[in-house]
């Protein structure tokens, strides 16, 4: 407890910069393979937008020289890798010459505010609902209905997104079917922007809860199971302090611990889930993005997206196996 | 110690003896009911698939070969249609029956995510073992790759591959998705093994002379298979997962009929708006079915590595 190894710093932060670096050579590594050359689809979507092009070959050479793959291959490989490095992926094709960063720029705030707040709300409430199933004094209901529940956990969230914009926004219309706000309002800070924000986000951060909170309740289950014979919440029990107070105070305080570890390992799976969800809602984010980029074929901004988003969930499980140790002064960092 | 103490003692014995090997023979873990039904909801989901096959005009999957967005039986659409028995799950947007979609699509998804866990798996038995085994450097480069593999999600990699070799068949998809299942089984058996090779049989066999494949093979791998089990049944589900997140962007196989581009295309169709449920709703519930059939088999087979579970 306290300071961190070194040793093990430093093997984290291996293991960190080697997941960045292989992942950001697979991306760049595997368009290369192909036998698309994206000067071509730049020419083509000209063409296809003037009718006819005069010159074709210089133009051709021309793209080329500016993409910078005219260059041997391995030049072009360290300029990716150093452009990564300041989040510099180049030019988009589609909307050319947006630079790849200021779209991943737009993109990311609201990928992860809706991360942020839909994993928050299902750590709580899986939590809680996992104690509660053990807990002796939880109502009975609380026992049947929070297993019926769970069953939803092994769905990936772009179905109960599909199922809930179905119900609640085809059919009931409560909320809006896609988008991250009204075509109305004026983004900014003002009220009626938050408003239609939170109105437009409840959908696709609900579609992610119902389907991660049983992984924390069943997780959860397990810990309240062992955490209940322990000694010091049978002395709680016996001093006649209220069943409440052991509840929150002695058994998910010491339950809770190990829940953020189990965290690290999901994060990616949760990611990639939420682009999925952010392309059923035509949500703002890094999803819809990635996903317009597929559709136009546009390799700089489907590269940017797929690092940044890689880059997050290396960033997560780094730190998450850096602080776990402060969080719970009985697990020691490993000699490493 | 009087005799009729002793005889009460002797029948007590013969009592529980007795009740002992009742509940050996109806408490086989293999038989508990999360495994039963789990199983039995994806053998549903193949013998849809088998006998759809061999009943049901799998000429109705091609474009335009029925009328537009007809309804399920038993249900009106939008246009005051019916849904007639020719096509009873309804047909969508371009003229496809439902039907004929999910006898197709539905064994193509358990097929995805069995052979890319089952490559993952031989890969993560192989490498585990080795990396037990052998130690040293081999260890190291075996660990580090895996721990970084595993951080990375597999939909990026696969989504920057499949925008740019365009069309991928079935089988070229289980193999890019085996490239990310076999992280996790290789540290399961890695650690597994650690633990194993300080054990008294694992040592009395190598005091006896065992070769090496021979104590890793029958003597460490039966004692692996709940947890290889389950690590199988995790890939399955993360395997499909990642190809159907790939066939609802829109790039999975292109000339085949899968669950999740059935979805793609409802979805780009607006079919949520229009109120075309069973375009979409079919192949959502054929999946959640499937995993949900996954999940069960999961639960169960932990009771079966877990004893402490079963009486819960």
């Amino acid at each position: 407890m306290g300071r961190i190894p070194r040793k093990y710093l430093i093997n984290r932060l291996i293991t960190l910069a080697l997941t960045v670096l292989i992942a950001a050579s697979m991306i760049w590594v595997i368009p290369r393979l192909s036998p698309v050359d994206p000067a071509e689809i730049a020419l083509g979507r000209m063409a296809s937008g003037a009718g006819a092009v005069a010159n074709a070959e210089e133009i051709l050479a021309q793209l080329r020289a500016q993409m910078g793959i005219d260059q041997p291959l391995i030049v072009q490989y360290f300029k990716y890798l150093k452009g990564a490095l300041v989040f510099d992926f180049g030019l988009s094709t589609a909307t050319f010459p947006t630079p790849v960063s200021a779209l991943i720029a737009q993109a990311l705030p609201w990928t992860l505010g809706l991360m942020i707040l839909s994993l928050v709300i299902t750590f709580v409430i899986g939590n809680l609902l996992g104690a509660l199933m053990v807990w002796d004094h939880s109502p009975k209901l609380a026992k049947v209905a929070i297993p019926a529940a769970m069953v939803f956990t092994s769905i990936p969230p772009i179905l109960s997104g599909l199922l809930l914009m179905w119900i609640f926004a085809a059919k009931l219309r409560w909320f809006p079917l896609t988008g991250a706000y009204g075509l109305t309002v004026d983004p900014g800070w003002n009220w009626a922007f938050v408003q239609s924000v939170l109105h437009h986000g409840f959908l696709p951060a609900m579609a992610i809860v119902i389907v991660t909170f049983g992984f924390w309740a069943l997780g959860m289950r397990g810990l309240m199971i062992t955490v209940q014979g322990e000694d010091y919440v049978k002395l709680a029990e016996a001093k006649g302090l209220k069943p409440r107070y052991i509840l929150y105070r002695y058994m998910i305080r010491n339950a809770i611990l190990p829940q953020i570890t189990a965290f690290a390992l999901k994060i990616g799976l949760l990611i990639a889930g939420q682009v999925l969800v952010e392309r059923i809602f035509a949500y703002n984010g890094m999803g819809k993005l990635l996903y317009d980029a597929i559709l136009d074929q546009d390799f700089p901004v489907i590269q940017g997206v797929s690092y940044v988003i890689i880059l997050i969930t290396a960033l997560s499980v780094f730190i998450v196996d850096l602080i776990y140790p402060f969080i719970d002064p009985r697990i020691r960092h490993e000699g490493g | 110690m009087t005799s009729t103490d002793h005889q009460a003692e002797i029948a007590a014995d013969k009592a529980a003896r007795k009740r002992a090997k009742r509940m050996k023979r109806f408490d086989n873990p293999w038989l508990n009911p999360k495994l039963i039904w789990g199983a039995g909801l994806l053998l549903a989901i193949v013998a849809l698939g088998l006998i759809g096959r061999m009943l049901w005009n799998l000429e109705l999957v091609y474009t335009g070969s029925t009328p537009l967005k007809l309804p399920p039986l038993g249900f009106e659409n939008l246009r005051k249609q019916p849904g007639v028995l020719d096509y009873p799950l309804g047909t969508d947007g371009s003229g496809r029956d439902i039907l004929a979609l999910i006898i197709m699509g539905a064994p193509n998804s358990l097929f995805v995510g069995l052979l890319a866990s089952l490559i993952g798996m031989s890969t993560g038995i192989v490498l585990g073992f080795t990396a037990g085994f052998v130690g040293g450097r081999t260890d190291d480069v075996i660990r580090v790759l895996s721990d970084v593999m595993i951080t990375i999600p597999p939909l990026l990699i696969l989504v920057v591959f499949q925008s740019a070799f365009g069309d991928v068949s079935l089988t070229m998809m289980a193999l890019l998705i085996a490239g990310f299942v076999w992280q996790s089984p290789t540290r399961l058996i890695r650690a597994q093994v650690l633990s194993m090779k300080q054990s008294g049989y694992v040592q009395m066999a190598q005091l006896s002379g065992a070769s090496t494949t021979d104590i890793m093979f029958k003597e460490m791998l039966p004692n692996l298979i709940p947890y290889l089990f389950g690590s199988f049944i995790a890939s399955v589900t993360t395997a499909i997962v990642t190809a159907v997140g790939l066939e609802v962007l829109g790039l999975g196989p292109q000339r085949i009929p899968t669950l999740g581009r059935t979805i793609y295309e409802a979805i780009n169709a607006g079919a949520l708006i229009q109120n075309l449920w069973w375009w979409w709703g079919i192949p959502t519930l054929l999946l959640a079915t499937m995993f949900i059939g996954l999940l069960l088999i999961n639960l169960g087979l932990d009771e079966v590595s877990n004893p402490r579970l079963r009486k819960a």
